[in-house]
């Protein structure tokens, strides 16, 4: 059993490494420029995984049902942003309110330079996670105790009321107000560049991958741990959980936490991603497309979800653009294309899979499960 | 003073437009254990029909037929979206009316283009008069006489009809009802007719004072009212329509203080305080395995 838990183990990194390489040279090979919406739906998928497994984490393997997620990704986002936005640009990324509260900025604490920006992104990501995960502890005081729907609304509630206070005029010399927080290192600023300021290898698309490929291993690794088996338990059965010794309490809040810490990590990227961080943006809506991103992969499905958000995003924002666009055949116009066809095809193909595929891709099982099952199948 | 009574005043006509919504949703809930998040773009898409009805139909049929067509929306979203699930879990058909939800909202940016739309004048109740020194429009006194009206009726259905009677069982005990020989399908869709109408009639009144649409503008007042179900204890009609007043009397409060923007962030922290402390709310029946 051990030697076999191993070799998936290898064989999984090993992937992950083929994966990672990969995206470097195709990165390096194809002009980003001709291909923006190549690499521009990569990043956000890979950003949109991991929130989409964070989410999974609490519904798909702790049977909590909650809408939180953009208001932790808002958390993490801005204090991504407030902690790395340089102090040369401060004054006039706050010039409403006459500069920042806040006045360092981490990548340059850390001595600048390519070492400077890595330690710091990295800690201001850390710290955001760690900001979402302190409030959702809070938040899990009372709202934990409730059930399935109620605890959605609960949430729900609670991210508009994040959101809100976000954009409160008098927190504006910390978090802007409702303007958008701007000038922070993004994906883009991994690129390495000459002396002359060519760009000599892009990393950006690469940094996105490696980001959220580390926080997706660190879930995966904590579901196959004696917690992930007491969140499943819990999950399929919390009376018969709670009788075999498991905190019910305990456990739930630790899965509601960690959710929360990996969607707080996954807005500082998403910030990363769109080059802002703005209250704005983190919506309900947001909530409900990781939701239907975690419902497409699979409820219990890690891989389910990666394999979602790519699908997802690259769809919405990209395979399914020409329905945008009128488009005529010879002289005969296609009828209803226009702008806002394609959110329309979009929302029907994801009602007939809520509907009909009620399991997603993947349903509860992982990658490995189905190309086990495969070779068992051809041995016979 | 002045102030003070215009406040009340649009209080009183937003929770009474509430209400009509609330109703839909504490209905639905008390029958199907389901949120209806579908309801708030149901009420949006009420608004909407309304204004392209009327370009080119007289006021006088277009109205009656926003209600039917607002109905039919209703029964179609429940066949087509929630019947196929009822074996499923909860969750599932959750999820379903959160896709109906962004697909009714994703329609509705395609066929207005993302543009807001404004709502037609009705002669009659767009009209400004004066109480108390206070300019306001007739529908503000209106909504609540209305409201008045159409709760009193919809209780005479539910306490004094088969069908009224029929529901009731089946938000009872759903199982027991159906042995006892209780059509649950057709009691589910009077649910989910007399939901969309009360949304209908909501719509015009409330777009009749704010008068641009987009296709969001469903979602909040959908959550509000829904709040307001919750605070008045799921299930109840007489909750529902006293949580709504509630819940829109405090928001015009706070929206005409300087905290305005918290007027959102104020409803939640009641929704949460409330399930927190007395989860049945205030006129909830006593079920424990509710919460």
């Amino acid at each position: 059993m051990k030697k076999t838990v191993n070799k998936s183990a290898w064989a999984g990194l090993l992937c992950a490494a083929a994966l990672l390489a990969l995206v470097v040279i195709l990165e390096n090979v194809l002009d980003p420029n001709k291909n923006i919406m190549v690499f521009a739906a990569l990043k956000k998928g890979a950003v949109y995984a991991l929130v989409a497994v964070s989410m999974n984490l609490l519904n798909g393997f702790t049977g909590l049902f909650s809408l939180g997620q953009a208001g932790f990704m808002l958390l993490g986002a801005y204090t991504y942003a407030i902690l790395t936005i340089p102090v040369s640009q401060r004054e006039a990324v706050y010039y409403i309110y006459n500069g920042s509260a806040v006045n360092f900025s981490l990548p340059e604490l850390f001595g600048g330079g390519a070492f400077g920006l890595v330690l710091g992104v990295v800690l201001a990501l850390v710290l955001g996670g760690c900001v979402a995960a302190a409030v959702a502890w809070l938040i899990g005081l009372p709202v934990l105790r409730l059930k399935s729907d109620y605890l959605a609304i609960a949430t729900l509630g609670f991210g508009e009321i994040i959101r809100a206070v976000f954009q409160w005029d008098k927190l504006g010399p910390v978090t802007n107000g409702a303007n958008a927080l701007k000038n922070f290192p993004t994906f883009s600023s991994f690129n390495i560049t000459n002396g002359s300021g060519e760009t000599v290898l892009r990393l950006s698309t690469f940094t996105a991958f490696l980001l959220a490929g580390i926080c997706i291993a660190v879930v995966v690794l904590l579901i196959n741990s004696t917690y992930g088996r007491a969140f499943k338990a819990i999950r399929d059965d919390e009376v018969a959980a709670e009788a075999m010794g498991i905190n019910l309490s305990k456990h739930k809040r630790l899965a509601f936490v960690i959710s929360s810490f990996f969607a707080g990590v996954g807005g500082g990227m998403f910030a990363m991603f769109a080059n802002q961080a703005q209250a704005k943006t983190f919506t309900t809506a947001m909530t409900y497309e990781i939701l239907l991103i975690v419902v497409i992969g699979g409820i219990g499905s890690v891989s389910g979800s990666c394999i979602a958000a790519f699908l997802y995003v690259a769809a919405s924002e990209w395979w399914l653009r020409f329905l945008d666009a009128e488009t005529f055949i010879g002289g005969f116009k296609v009828p209803l294309l226009r702008n806002g066809f394609r959110m329309v095809v979009f929302s029907v193909v994801i009602m007939i899979v809520v509907l009909f595929f009620r399991r997603g891709i993947m349903g509860d099982k992982e990658l490995p499960d189905l190309l086990k099952k495969r070779r068992k199948e051809g041995a016979k | 003073m002045q102030y003070a009574i215009s406040i009340l005043l649009s209080g009183v006509s937003l929770g009474g437009q509430y209400a009509l919504i609330a109703i839909g949703y504490t209905m639905v809930y008390g029958i199907l254990r389901l949120i209806n998040f579908a309801h708030g773009d149901v009420f949006m898409v009420a608004g909407l029909m309304m204004v392209y009805l009327t370009a080119s139909l007289p006021l006088a049929a277009s109205i009656p037929l926003v209600l039917v067509l607002t109905v039919l929306l209703g029964f179609i979203i429940e066949r087509a979206a929630y019947k196929p699930l009822r074996e499923a879990p909860r969750m599932s058909v959750m999820i379903s009316a959160i896709g109906v939800s962004y697909l009714l909202q994703n329609l509705a940016t395609y066929v207005t283009g993302g543009l807001p739309k404004m709502y037609p004048e009705i002669p009659g109740i767009s009209n400004t008069i004066t109480i108390a020194g206070v300019p306001t429009k007739v529908v503000t006194v209106v909504t609540p006489v209305l409201v008045l009206v159409l709760v009193l009726a919809l209780t005479q259905l539910i306490h004094h009809t088969k069908v009224g009677m029929a529901m009731r069982a089946v938000a009872k005990d759903f199982e027991t009802a159906q042995l006892m020989g209780i059509k649950i399908n057709a009691v589910i869709s009077v649910t989910f007719i007399i939901g969309s109408f009360l949304a209908a009639v909501g719509s015009v009144l409330y777009f009749t004072n704010y008068q641009s649409i987009v296709p969001l503008s469903g979602a909040l007042p959908g959550l509000r009212a829904f709040v307001a179900a919750v605070f008045g204890g799921i299930g109840s009609i007489p909750g529902a329509v006293v949580g709504a007043f509630i819940i829109g009397i405090s928001e015009s409060v706070i929206k005409g203080s300087s905290w305005s923007i918290f007027s959102d962030a104020f409803t939640f922290a009641l929704l949460i305080i409330i399930l927190v402390v007395k989860p049945t709310g205030l006129f909830g029946e006593k079920v424990t395995d509710k919460v």
